[in-house]
């Protein structure tokens, strides 16, 4: 159109101010090829290993030859650590699943610690109370059901209030959290009247072992919740309503989905998960009762819920790499001698490189030098040919503000021949004018 | 007694103080920040460092001014806490990633590095500067009732009430604050209308962060004076609360902190149980809660989160 008209309207000198404005133009990727994305993640991954052994170097001169070496010692060197790992990213794995339905709703649950650990404290409860009164089975059942109720139940709380009053449902469950773990201290401190505020190993509830090893049922009992969520998520006119709400709310009103029903349905279910996380921490792995035994497990799994895009296998390898890379890099921190919480840093860096690969996933970014090329051909001739602009769209294409407009031209172009003939500025008055005699006639 | 239990209930509150300023502010932008506690571990970690090199710069411990360690401290904190505000904006705004996870990182990174690096930091000379920092107009130790209250505060707590209070007449009152919150309510709005949105989120989530970071200094160098040992996440967290319990108003802050310090410190002076104690420690929180439902059922819009908090802006998405 710019090139018919002759003129630069005043539309066009403006996306030309925008485009002066920043050489560096990002658009969302709409129709990238399906490996894009892997291609991109596997390079994150591998840029994020790079890093972590720099950053390594920078605590620990000599550690960078060792760094990868010990990485895998650490996660792979005995069948112990091998269990541990597995153990590990399977329980992140559960969070993370627990959380991912509450997540694809866009209800933005960041208190998975806080219904970890009430589940936790729920079957404590039991063991406590009930423990070496009932049959050893028995008690397990119960943990389970107590643990499920209780996480359910905690979750239930800010999920009414969303429903109801739509309250900021992430302030919420963050504040939850720590509600959670005061009323852990609390309960510890009726418990264990000295004051020590440490519970010791309780000797009933213990999950069996299975092959004389410990953390083998637990990992099992994982992957069926991940078939099942999977199942859930994909398969079910749940997961399909949950995913509706999530996209638009307006869209689910119309179709007939109660919205309140379905975000306290769906934050029962999730944290009902959570609370079979807080029962196979108790039961299956601590046998005791903390407040650190959730360990920030549950700020990590929302980060691998949302960096997996609710995907449960993607969510799967990722709790894997998240794993190794915690296990390992303090593997490397003991060698080393660095310190306590080097793991922690790694990981955070881990997530950092992750996080930023995601933009690259989701949007392209150009680089367009040509802009100033194109105004001064646009400044010295008059009248472009046809063939000039084409070339200026394909020049503009760099940019989404006018990735649109050439957009909007081909349309007019298609639909309107006459348009050659207008010569005036205001041609889109004159477009319009001249669609609607057609019309007419 | 009770005048020594305000003093150092005063005292205490400062550290809520300044992370719940730093995290209104970038609040205001519409920045959920998470990451504040970690932003704050990143200011006690400046702040280390600067001290470390102020006094490696001294020829002797004596020669230390208590001007200038506390500005040498400040500005360190101020620059290293404005890092991390730096990385989460570059993040949500440049990046466009979510900015829960973007915070939770944050802050999983720096409590695990001010853990790392205090650990390794060398100490010496630091009670002095501890000293130094803590150090009020009149000695708390001779005087007695409000005097002692008003006056026996060091530099950072009158520092930390001008901060809160020209903020809330900056947001309140000015041309920059009504943009700000433009930006936080409705940044589709206030694009249209010319102003920048990115530009106002990175500059408030920079200052925010700056402010916060010197509640992680304070808390180092003034109340533990120079004593390293022990995190600052927990309290990071109850600064987050208390943003919602003085629903976005900074002057308020100054009170909300007041309460919150005060329950914290009331087991002390009170003569209870473990369990009591407990209780008290999750009083903040459980209040906050309140508050964040009181003002989503009864709520005008003037005590509502910002409506845009939480969520990143692409001017192209609809």
């Amino acid at each position: 159109m710019r090139s018919v008209t002759g003129k630069e309207s005043k539309f066009d000198a403006f996306v030309d101010k925008l485009k002066k404005e920043s050489p560096i133009h990002i658009a969302k990727r709409m129709d990238a090829p399906k490996w894009l994305p892997i291609v991109i993640r596997i390079a994150a991954v591998i840029v994020a290993f790079l890093v972590c052994a720099i950053v390594t170097v920078f605590f620990e001169p000599t550690a960078f030859g060792t760094f990868f070496t010990e990485m895998f010692r650490g996660t792979f060197g005995t069948e112990r650590r091998v269990i541990n790992l597995f153990w590990e990213a399977a329980i992140l794995l559960l969070i993370a699943l627990a959380v991912t339905p509450a997540f694809k709703m866009k209800f933005w649950n960041i208190g998975a610690e806080g219904q970890v650990l009430m589940g936790a404290l729920m079957s404590a409860t039991c063991i406590f109370y009930l423990g070496g009164k009932v049959s050893e089975g028995g008690l397990i059942v119960l943990c389970l059901l107590a643990s499920v109720v209780g996480s359910a139940g905690w979750t239930l709380i800010p999920a009414l209030f969303k429903a109801k009053w739509n309250t900021n449902e992430t302030l919420f469950t963050l504040m939850l959290n720590y509600i959670a773990t005061a009323l852990i201290s609390l309960v510890i401190t009726v418990w264990v009247k000295s004051g020590s505020g440490v519970v010791g190993i309780m000797p009933y509830g213990h999950l069996p072992k299975l092959g004389g090893q410990d953390y083998v049922l637990n990992i099992l009992i994982v992957a069926f919740v991940t078939v099942l969520v999977w199942v859930y998520l994909k398969f079910s006119k749940h997961g399909y309503e949950l995913s509706v709400v999530g996209e638009s709310i307006n869209t689910a009103k119309y179709i007939g989905i109660s919205v309140p029903k379905v975000i306290i349905r769906t934050m029962i279910f999730s944290g009902a998960l959570c609370g079979v996380a807080g029962w196979l921490l108790v039961n299956g792995a601590s046998y005791t009762i903390s407040t650190t035994i959730a360990g920030g497990r549950g700020f990590t799994a929302i980060l691998i819920s949302w960096l997996a895009h609710f995907d449960p296998i993607i969510m799967a390898i990722t709790s894997f790499l998240v794993a190794f890379m915690g296990r390992g890099a303090a593997q490397v921190s003991t060698i080393a001698n660095i310190g306590g919480s080097f793991e922690d840093i790694a990981t955070s860096i881990f997530f950092f490189i992750i996080i930023a690969s995601e933009f690259f996933v989701n949007y392209k970014v150009k680089f367009s030098f040509s802009h100033s090329k194109k105004k001064v051909e646009g400044e010295t001739t008059e009248n472009t040919s046809e063939d000039d602009s084409s070339d200026a769209e394909m020049m503009s294409d760099t940019s989404q503000t006018t990735d649109s407009e050439a957009q909007t031209n081909e349309i007019f172009d298609e639909s309107v021949p006459e348009l050659q003939t207008c010569q005036s500025s205001e041609d889109r008055t004159c477009d319009v004018s001249t669609q609607n005699k057609e019309v007419t006639e | 007694m009770f005048w020594t239990f305000l003093t150092s209930t005063i005292k205490f509150s400062t550290l809520f103080l300044y992370g719940s300023v730093g995290e209104t502010i970038t609040e205001k932008s519409g920045h959920l920040n998470l990451g504040i506690p970690g932003i704050m571990c990143l200011g006690a970690i400046g702040g280390c460092y600067g001290v470390r090199s102020y006094i490696d710069s001294l020829g002797s411990l004596s020669q230390m001014s208590g001007f200038a360690v506390v500005l040498v401290g400040m500005i360190c904190a101020f620059l290293f806490a404005a890092l991390g505000g730096m990385i989460f904006s570059f993040f949500t705004v440049t990046l466009r990633c979510n900015q829960n996870i973007t915070g939770l990182t944050i802050t999983t990174f720096g409590v695990a590095l001010n853990s790392l690096m205090l650990s390794k930091i060398d100490k010496t000379g630091f009670y002095e500067a501890g000293r130094l920092f803590s150090k009020g107009i009149v000695d708390a130790n001779t005087t007695d009732g409000l005097v002692k209250v008003l006056f026996s505060q060091s530099a950072l707590v009158y520092i930390a009430i001008a901060i809160a209070i020209i903020t809330a007449i900056v947001i309140k009152r000015t041309r920059v604050g009504l943009n700000l919150r433009a930006v936080g309510e409705n940044p589709a709005t206030a694009d249209a209308a010319g102003i920048s949105v990115g530009k106002y989120r990175y500059l408030a989530t920079l200052i925010g962060s700056g402010i916060a970071g010197f509640g992680g200094l304070f808390f180092i160098m003034d109340y533990l004076t120079g004593n390293i040992e022990y995190g600052i996440d927990t309290y990071g967290w109850l600064a987050v609360a208390l943003v919602i319990f003085t629903i976005w108003k900074p002057n308020w802050a100054i009170l909300g902190s007041i309460i919150f310090a005060a329950l914290y410190r009331a087991p002390s002076y009170l003569n209870i149980g473990f369990t009591e104690r407990e209780v008290i420690k999750m009083l903040p929180y459980i209040v906050t809660v309140l508050v964040l439902i009181i003002t989503s059922i009864f709520g005008r819009k003037s005590v509502q989160p910002p409506a845009a908090l939480g969520t990143t802006y692409f001017r192209e998405e609809r």
